[in-house]
């Protein structure tokens, strides 16, 4: 029954999309990349908090210092399996060939160079908002990694939803927001904003979903369920009693409070985020504080 | 026929018996290592408030500490992870069944937790600062092996 739902609904949204003919896919604007010159290293930070090699590296690869993005790691959902490509810089089985603007269309917009959606499975919603400079400097900091030759592997995605047009449809009603946390009154919390909405992509975890898959931001980090990695913990003030310094700690060695320590997925972003300046992982702490 | 009847009941009760001892013995040995587990978080508890600045360093309590962290990992814990004690076979654990499907992997994770601790017990008492940079090796391995092996 919640699949037949699923179906009708996603069907009207092919009619809507249909009817305003916007299901083309989008493209950014090349004035805002122009002249920017890279900083590889930074690039580096920005790759550690987008948390790239999370998803890229190969089943069960560990990260490392220079991780190998060949891709191959399957992410189950009630749509299909979704398996994450090769983004390594081998000009023919990775992303080698591509252009800065390449990548920004991909990260930012969700579209392949060849003008096709990307499935949000790769969180361009919330990527949506990446400074230029952070992107210009993501793309020189990934070209020195690693080539992987080993070929992307196809979704497996049953119709409807194997049609990537109307994915389309799926962006104009799920695809760009406003900021959630709209009272950013310090450098800080603005830094810490961009990281957990942004780059961090830390909803796409933490946060429910809709029957179609868009992000409930009614429910803001209140936890989720997710495929394959069960119960995922609420992490919005009013769930999380930990202090800004418990948080922060937390995010450099995986420890709580009680001292547990991460598991499951978890365990990657902390890798990440231990590589990060301390001040961003104060940042992220604040920002989740200063959530109502 | 009121024989076979008895043999039966016999041969029931037998297996019942034998069923209840594997779940006692599955229960006590996932008992035992959250035991363990509990032991790890209290003795890093004390590291870590000393870590964070919560608590005054104390070269005594640090070593202390550090060294039952080793004692810990140096413990023979086989007989903790028996076969049918996943979370997927058993209520009450977050074990997942690759456990015992991966073996070699385990014992790297395991002595990646050794080595951590040995670590922390060699510098644990020298100063502050030493402690705290050790620290960070030993959140690495506790997540080395719940991020491939425990559901969260």
């Amino acid at each position: 029954m919640a699949r037949f739902i699923r179906v009708i609904l996603f069907l009207a949204i092919l009619g809507l999309a249909a009817f305003y003919v916007l299901t083309r896919p989008g493209s950014v604007d090349e004035a805002e990349f122009a002249g920017l010159t890279p900083d590889v290293v930074h690039g580096k930070d920005v790759f550690h908090a987008a948390g790239c090699a999370s998803c890229h590296v190969a089943p069960k690869a560990e990260i490392g210092d220079a991780p190998v993005l060949s891709g191959g790691q399957a992410f189950h959902s009630d749509f299909g399996t979704f398996y994450a490509p090769n983004i390594s810089p081998d000009p023919d089985h990775g992303i080698g060939g591509w252009s800065t603007l390449d990548l920004a269309n991909a990260v930012i917009e969700g579209v392949s160079p060849g003008g096709k959606h990307y499935y949000p499975a790769f969180p361009y919603v919330s990527y949506a908002r990446m400074a230029p400079q952070d992107l210009v400097d993501l793309k020189a900091f990934m070209d020195t990694l690693p080539p992987s030759d080993t070929d992307s592997r196809d979704h497996d995605v049953g119709f409807p939803f194997n049609i990537r047009r109307t994915l389309g449809g799926w962006k104009l009603l799920f695809g760009s927001s406003d900021w959630v946390l709209t009272d950013v009154d310090t450098p800080e919390l603005e830094r810490g904003r961009y990281l957990v909405e942004v780059v961090g992509h830390c909803a796409e975890c933490h946060t429910p979903r809709n029957a179609l898959g868009g992000l409930d931001h009614a429910k803001w980090l209140t936890g989720a369920a997710l495929p394959g990695e069960g119960k995922v913990p609420p992490i919005a003030p009013a769930l999380l009693d930990w202090s800004e310094e418990e948080i922060a700690y937390y995010l450099e060695t995986g420890f709580t409070p009680e001292f547990d320590s991460a598991g499951g997925a978890m365990t990657h972003v902390i890798e990440n985020f231990a590589k990060l300046p301390a001040e961003d992982r104060a940042a992220v702490a604040s920002y989740l504080k200063a959530l109502p | 026929m009121k024989l076979k009847m008895i043999a039966i009941a016999a041969v029931a009760t037998a297996l019942g018996a034998h069923a209840a001892v594997a779940d006692k013995a599955i229960e006590s040995a996932i008992k035992a290592r959250q035991g363990q587990m509990q032991l790890y978080a209290h003795n890093l508890g004390i590291l870590g408030a000393m870590a964070k600045g919560q608590a005054d360093y104390n070269a005594e309590a640090a070593s202390a500490a550090a060294n039952n962290l080793l004692s810990l990992a140096s413990l023979n814990a086989m007989s903790m992870w028996p076969q049918g004690s996943d979370m997927d076979s058993v209520e009450g654990t977050k074990a997942k069944a690759e456990i015992w499907t991966t073996f070699p992997a385990v014992a790297e994770k395991s002595q990646a937790m050794l080595d951590a601790a040995t670590a922390m017990a060699a510098v644990a008492g020298n100063d502050l600062e030493s402690l705290q940079g050790a620290m960070g090796g030993l959140g690495g391995s506790c997540g080395g092996c719940h991020k491939a092996f425990r559901t969260k």
